[in-house]
């Protein structure tokens, strides 16, 4: 007996996401007539903010299109800047901001499935609730979230908008004890961390199940898990040079949200955990792997629900690999270098030009990309935000999503909350992604 | 006694103030035990509607809407706190304010902008007290978590939050940092209010302003550092922008 013929849905707005966004499903005569991912969240216009600033504040500036990926927006503008005047940074100053990146990575994914997801798998309303019902876990989810602004904090000078990381290098590294001891702390914290995969093995069977083939897109490269480093690329169609980037991300804009969408060569792309998952398995850690076997993950997987089980996953990478990392570093020992020499690395060789940027932040692919003019200062900014990747993913969901959950004569009330899980289950940072910065007129190579 | 109701808003910004009250981890579980926290869209799906004992809001005013939106708060809540940069001082969203809204528009969206709803009130962006009264104010960007705590304790406690009223190079000064002034480096402390602990100074970087200007600052010493080191107060100013060029539109027109 059909008792969902007639039905509206309208979320107004999304809870445990960053930012705004609106569910709006009508459902007449068991058809479904509108099913939208509208996006209302305000423009802040960051083109606007930077142009005409020097080079040495953008990174300052642009890290506050976000907050939790911070880490991510500094890195990325940094790199851009250092493309643009051919600034190459040493092997320690790359070591040292992946592990930063790996930081950042490790405290959002943390964020995200633990206090934003896991609510929904325990059929709880919010993060309070199950502290109230589970404190035992709770005190285990902060621990950990703890360790990453920690380890933030360490290299970056505190958790959220890095203050050491400059352009061409590191204000202040940290001593060779604190990493040590941020090593010890990083391998007792595994404990925490399995504790939480014991945890989300028995109840993984509430992650709906549903499947949409799709085009996944992150950077990739011959020598790692891509993060910091690689070249854009397509599960449909391998390697794109990353000057083109304009090309596979092809913006568009509709009337019902202020961010852009984007898209390549199907209907809709997604970015972030599980794309990195599918595109870079082969790369992952050994001990990320095994978590990925326990937890049944797959690679290519596409249900994009399961992006979370992938951000826990890469979560396991990301304490391997800055394990592996510190212990790298102690071993060649911290190299000191002169602050004024940093600080003037860039000065000289301020030159017109452009350079672009682009990192892997824990919501997926995050492009920056300037124009200077000769006396550095921004003429025109770019940024491509994962989230405005994934927008047009998520509304490509959900078309499919609630026909089949109609189909399985699913009530209201289940069909709206596997449409907020399905959005949760992006991450998504929405006002990152209504941010807005736009090139015009440029001349591009 | 029944426990005090607590709401969270986030305006035009990065969030990133929101989420130093997550990070305050453990301590978070101990402040879920004291306080009710009733409203907070990113982190609890419930929705409360109004009766707030304190309301704290990041973020600036970008929109008509939020402007309404901000005083239908006001009138619902005994006490506003204005977290972070964007809600102190319009912050780094009014470092475009030198273009009219309608220019923004344009470059950002070329032609598209006329047909998408939610650009259609956007208003030049500006703090929460440019349009309601704010009762107490914790600065920075992001926020310090502690003087946050500080401040909801005093609140509740009924006593005046206080912030420091002496600059950041007193701060600095106490941890006996040397001075980036003499790497050639523009630093905001002598002129920016302190309570950060010198959060970047402390660790090489200059400070950009972020908590805002000291109420009374020592202008003559501030002046004074310029001229030892051959800067102007072009330099300065041009700085100090990034996150209070509200602060400086509103000078401009009133020495205009």
């Amino acid at each position: 007996m059909h008792n969902n013929k007639n039905m509206e849905i309208h979320v107004e707005n999304v809870t445990r996401v960053e930012g705004h966004g609106i569910i709006d499903v009508e459902i007449k005569n068991g058809e479904v007539t509108k099913c939208l991912w509208k996006i209302p969240e305000t423009a802040r216009f960051f083109e606007a903010m930077v142009r005409g600033r020097r080079y040495d504040e953008i990174a300052g500036i642009t890290s506050r299109v976000c907050g939790i990926c911070s880490i991510g927006h500094h890195t990325a503008s940094q790199k851009a800047t250092e493309n643009a005047f051919g600034i190459t940074i040493s092997p320690q100053t790359e070591k040292f901001r992946k592990l930063l990146m790996h930081a950042e990575n490790f405290q959002s994914h943390i964020l995200h499935t633990l206090y934003l997801v896991l609510p929904d798998l325990l059929g709880m309303k919010s993060v309070v609730e199950v502290a109230m019902a589970c404190p035992e876990e709770a005190k285990i989810v902060t621990r950990l979230h703890g360790l990453g602004n920690e380890m933030s904090a360490l290299i970056g000078g505190r958790a959220t908008h890095p203050i050491t990381s400059i352009i061409g290098g590191f204000t202040k590294l940290p001593s060779e004890k604190e990493l040590a001891d941020m090593r010890k702390k990083l391998l007792n914290s595994l404990n925490d961390y399995f504790a939480i995969v014991e945890l989300l093995g028995k109840i993984a069977e509430k992650i709906p199940v549903f499947t949409r083939e799709t085009e996944y897109i992150s950077l990739k490269n011959n020598t790692d898990y891509a993060i910091l480093n690689g070249n854009l690329y397509s599960s449909d169609n391998e390697f794109y040079n990353n000057a083109d980037y304009r090309n596979v991300m092809n913006e568009f804009c509709v009337p019902h949200s202020t961010a852009k969408f984007t898209k390549n060569l199907r209907a809709s792309f997604m970015v972030g955990a599980l794309a990195r998952f599918n595109n870079n398995y082969a790369m992952i850690r050994p001990l990320a792997r095994s978590i990925a076997e326990k937890l049944g993950l797959k690679a290519p997987c596409h249900n994009p629900f399961m992006n979370s089980v992938a951000q826990v996953i890469e979560t396991a990478h990301s304490i391997e690999d800055s394990i592996v990392l510190i212990q790298e570093i102690l071993e060649e020992g911290i190299k000191k270098e002169c602050l004024r020499d940093i600080y003037g690395k860039a000065d000289a060789v301020i030159k017109a030009g452009e350079g672009i940027g682009m990192v892997e932040v824990p919501r997926g692919l995050l492009i920056h990309n300037y124009k200077y003019d000769e006396k550095g200062k921004v003429i025109e900014a770019n940024c491509v935000i994962p989230t405005n990747m994934n927008h047009w993913n998520i509304q490509h969901d959900l078309e499919k999503l609630v026909p089949e959950l109609l189909a399985q004569e699913k009530t209201k009330e289940e069909i709206q909350l596997a449409c907020e899980m399905n959005v949760r289950a992006y991450d998504p940072c929405i006002s990152c992604s209504v941010h807005e910065m736009r090139l015009v007129n440029m001349d591009w190579k | 006694m029944a426990k005090p109701k607590v709401a969270i808003f986030s305006m035009a910004c990065c969030a990133g103030c929101a989420l130093q009250i997550v990070n305050l981890e453990e301590k978070i579980l101990d402040l879920v035990g004291a306080i009710d926290v009733v409203e907070w869209q990113e982190g609890l799906s419930e929705k409360s509607g109004g009766n707030y004992d304190i309301a704290i809001i990041e973020g600036s005013i970008v929109t008509e809407k939020e402007a309404e939106e901000l005083r239908k708060i006001r009138q619902t809540a005994k006490i506003v706190i204005a977290i972070g940069a964007c809600a102190h001082t319009g912050g780094i969203n009014c470092l475009g304010n030198h273009m009219s809204v309608e220019e923004k528009k344009s470059i950002v969206y070329d032609g598209d902008a006329g047909k998408i709803d939610g650009l259609k009130d956007a208003i030049q962006p500006r703090p929460l007290n440019a349009i309601i009264k704010v009762d107490a104010v914790v600065p920075g960007c992001p926020i310090n978590k502690n003087e946050l705590v500080e401040a909801v304790k005093c609140l509740l406690l009924g006593k005046k939050f206080r912030l420091p009223d002496y600059p950041v190079c007193f701060e600095c000064a106490l941890k006996e940092n040397g001075c980036l002034f003499d790497l050639d480096i523009i630093c905001l402390g002598p002129i920016t209010r302190a309570g950060c602990e010198a959060a970047c100074p402390s660790i090489n970087k200059e400070c950009n302003g972020c908590r805002g200007w000291v109420d009374d600052p020592n202008q003559n010493a501030a002046k004074d550092i310029l001229e030892k080191y051959g800067l102007s107060i072009e330099d300065i100013k041009k700085r100090f922008e990034i996150f209070n060029a509200y602060k400086t539109e509103i000078m401009e027109k009133k020495n205009a």
